[in-house]
């Protein structure tokens, strides 16, 4: 490799912040012709009606399962802390806003990045490569509007639920380990979670993360299946991106919502 | 026929979601769907509030009858002024009634109690409870104890 000059350096940097802007810029018209477009989703509520059943449906049993094994390792680590102060009641209450403030929108998102967005990558990858995009608009169809749009409206109406559904099974899984295993009793473990866990803070601003995090995250993956090379290779980094990409935004993105929610500033 | 099993699957996928939605609200965060109650104001103030906090809740014989919605100085009595919504139904607060702001557990969160007074007339919207009882301070409770047991051995 030629020694490089420091000129030829600062014009690798420039270069670097060139396609970063063009990277983001096209990726927000994109975002807008696909949601804005004439017409919205394209043929009506059949396209989402099976995209939502391949990016939620699909994802429930992973998301159910981690769930319940989440919710009864927080209850049982809550337990085996707070039982040192004797205050083993308050687990419900630890397990209640652990999961509805964070671990359930963010959890659910980094879940519903490695096994609805990376498909959702491929899969769009996929058709670019075998010129199944270019032959929808040789024949007049906007792939925007219809291969584009019902999938990303899925990803925006099925992450919300999973997150909601996360939550639920997650306090149930921490009430057998609490209640039926280490023998707290019943009415403590809830009534505890009702008196401190208020709708509009933690139930209301969990909702909003996890709808933040789904657009955050369908984006992404949308966003790099339509972008990427049209090779296998390029299919395969385009998915890494999207799951490294999307995990990253939503930790992060997840930081500033929560110093926003509940940082008292 | 495949179709069929597809819309049946997301139905109840979104049937999943709300179901999911209406246990957070009702079973988890124990919002009723009549919590939205008519309310009154009242006012007390306190010579020392420390630890209570807004949004504490206001009790009467241990039953929660209200909440904390404002606490701010009153700067001519250099008291803290504590404003309490207290539910409309109980509109038949004797004027003389005590307020007192007490602790749930050792070092739990503060709460307002009332106590009741014993006269006819009672408090309107927008009256103030003049009977109240400060926060305890535990540096206070120290000092006290500390400074009795100093001049007992002086003695």
């Amino acid at each position: 490799m030629r020694k490089l000059s420091l000129i030829d350096r600062v014009g690798l940097f420039g270069r670097a912040g060139i396609d970063i802007v063009s990277v983001l810029g096209r990726s927000t018209i994109f975002l807008f012709h696909a949601l804005l477009g004439r017409g919205g989703i394209g043929g009506g509520l059949g396209l989402l009606l099976k995209q939502l059943h391949a990016v939620g449906v699909m994802s429930l049993v992973i998301i159910v399962v981690s769930g319940v094994f989440i919710g009864m390792v927080l209850a049982l680590q809550g337990f085996s802390i707070l039982s040192s102060y004797g205050s083993e009641q308050a687990v419900g209450q630890m397990v209640a806003l652990t999961l509805l403030r964070e671990l359930g929108p963010v959890v659910t998102a980094l879940l519903f990045a490695g096994r609805a967005g990376s498909a959702l990558t491929a899969e769009i990858g996929n058709m670019k490569s075998t010129e199944q995009l270019s032959s929808l608009e040789m024949i007049g169809v906007d792939p925007l509007k219809y291969i584009i749009a019902p999938r990303l409206w899925a990803g925006f109406i099925s992450l919300p639920l999973l997150a909601m559904i996360f939550s639920v099974v997650g306090i149930w899984g921490g009430s057998w380990v609490a209640v039926d295993w280490l023998g707290v009793y019943d009415g403590s473990y809830w009534s505890n979670m009702q008196n401190s866990v208020t709708f509009s803070g933690d139930v209301v601003n969990g909702i909003i993360k996890s709808i933040v995090f789904a657009f955050v995250v369908t984006w992404i993956a949308v966003f790099q299946g339509y972008d990427c090379e049209p090779t296998s290779e390029g299919i395969s980094r385009a998915t890494t991106k999207t799951v490294v990409y999307a995990s990253l935004a939503v930790l992060g993105m997840d930081f500033i919502l929560t110093a926003l929610m509940f940082g008292d500033f | 026929m495949q179709n069929r099993t597809m819309e049946i699957g997301v139905g109840l996928f979104l049937l999943a979601g709300i179901l999911a939605l209406l246990l957070l609200a009702l079973r988890v965060s124990g919002l009723s769907p009549t919590a939205s109650t008519d309310t009154y104001k009242l006012y007390a103030y306190f010579d020392n509030i420390a630890g209570l906090t807004v949004r504490a809740k206001v009790t009467m014989a241990g039953v929660t009858i209200g909440k904390v919605t404002a606490i701010d100085l009153d700067r001519d009595n250099f008291t803290a002024r504590v404003t309490l919504q207290v539910e409309k139904d109980v509109n038949n607060l004797p004027t003389d009634s005590t307020a007192s702001i007490l602790t749930a557990g050792l070092l739990g969160e503060k709460y307002i109690g009332i106590s009741v007074g014993g006269d006819d007339a009672v408090l309107k919207d927008g009256g103030t409870i003049h009977d109240t009882q400060s926060s305890l301070v535990l540096e206070d409770l120290i000092g006290k104890f500390l400074m009795n047991t100093v001049s007992k051995e002086a003695k």
